[in-house]
């Protein structure tokens, strides 16, 4: 499998403020559907792995620690609306295990659980053009129907935002059963090896082709 | 010509807020890892409150709002290690009576210490209870009942 990584563009104003932000994707061709076994067996032996006792100490470790601060700087409330790794570690404890959706969805569990690092996918035919971080402009929509309020820091292509970092993916531009290519894209903030954001790339493109 | 060159350059931060906006991110990091350290110090104790509002983000906030943001965690993280030291010293003083009343049960009729009072986890908890019941009381002979785990779940 080959896997080719490109830096996203980030927006001047947003660069300045926090210099080693950046975005990561990758095209993938993949389509979604139903997890095979060895995916939901993959899930069961990380759902082994995460106690109650990692879980309480994971917002000490250097990765998930970072996404917390940078959600802190950007005005979130990570106690709140947790961070994605913090969020799969809270369902992995509410419900004794991570529960198989479709393939593409535990291919970003098993990514954001094993690296850390937030992961989304895109359905790459939607996308136009180069994706990058920027802030928001005034009257900017996301799925077509809420109202982005100014300066807030969107995932957008050259059209329109297709997500919120560390948020909600938009409707115009996520995943969708018709989908024939994706792209996946993963956030670097400070205190993020580039090398854990490689690797939540890699292990979500190698769960969602399969190994070869 | 470069006046019109400099309009058409999108504003930017300001260069002399740059620097105090830099320090008050490294702010609210060293806070933010100041209430994680806390938080799993913490454990297994509740009813502690971690939240600090957000900024209906994510967005760029500005200098007055990294600035009360800064504030907020400052004072929850002053407020948490206050609450957690005065636990703690309750939690010692606990510990103490256990081992008096270990020692001598007869000074300290019916009195019930929990893992919860001595923030450890599980049900377990030291009781002063007569040995035979009535006759027990009566006679005075008391001693340290310590029970096992957590009641099964119905």
């Amino acid at each position: 499998m080959e896997l080719e990584l490109a830096e996203g563009w980030v927006e001047g104003e947003l660069a300045e403020e926090f210099p080693q932000l950046g975005l990561v994707h990758a095209p993938l061709a993949a389509r979604p559907g139903r997890s095979p076994l060895e995916v939901k067996q993959r899930l069961r032996q990380l759902a082994n792995r995460y106690t109650g006792g990692h879980v309480i100490h994971m917002r000490q470790d250097a990765v998930p620690w970072a996404y917390r601060v940078f959600a802190r700087q950007v005005g979130i409330d990570p106690d709140t609306d947790r961070t994605p790794v913090e969020a799969i570690a809270l369902e992995r404890l509410r419900h004794g295990g991570f529960r198989s959706r479709n393939v593409v969805d535990d291919a970003l569990t098993i990514a954001i659980a094993e690296t850390g690092v937030p992961v989304i996918a895109l359905d790459a035919d939607r996308v136009e053009g180069e994706l990058g971080l920027r802030l928001s402009r005034p009257g900017e929509r996301l799925s077509d129907a809420r109202l982005l309020t100014e300066r807030q820091i969107v995932m957008a292509d050259d059209r329109q935002p297709v997500a919120m970092v560390l948020g909600e993916v938009s409707h115009t531009a996520g995943v969708t059963p018709e989908t024939e290519h994706m792209t996946l894209c993963a956030l670097r903030v400070k205190g993020v090896p580039p090398i854990a954001v490689e690797e939540a790339l890699w292990t979500a493109a190698e769960v969602l082709v399969g190994p070869d | 010509m470069l006046q019109e060159h400099a309009r058409l350059i999108p504003q930017r931060t300001l260069p002399d807020e740059r620097a105090a906006r830099r320090s008050l991110l490294d702010q609210i990091a060293r806070l933010e890892q100041d209430l994680s350290q806390l938080f799993c110090s913490m454990w297994p104790r509740k009813d502690f409150t971690f939240s600090v509002e957000g900024r209906g983000g994510p967005r760029l906030l500005s200098l007055g709002e990294l600035e009360g943001l800064r504030d907020e965690l400052a004072a929850r993280v002053q407020h948490v290690r206050r609450t957690l030291s005065d636990r703690t010293y309750s939690e010692e003083q606990y510990r103490r009576l256990i081992e008096e009343m270990m020692l001598d049960p007869d000074s300290h009729k019916w009195r019930r210490v929990s893992n919860e009072d001595i923030g450890e986890p599980g049900c377990r908890h030291w009781h002063v209870r007569p040995r035979w019941s009535f006759i027990g009381m009566l006679m005075g002979w008391w001693r340290v009942v310590v029970s096992s785990g957590c009641p099964l779940a119905t």
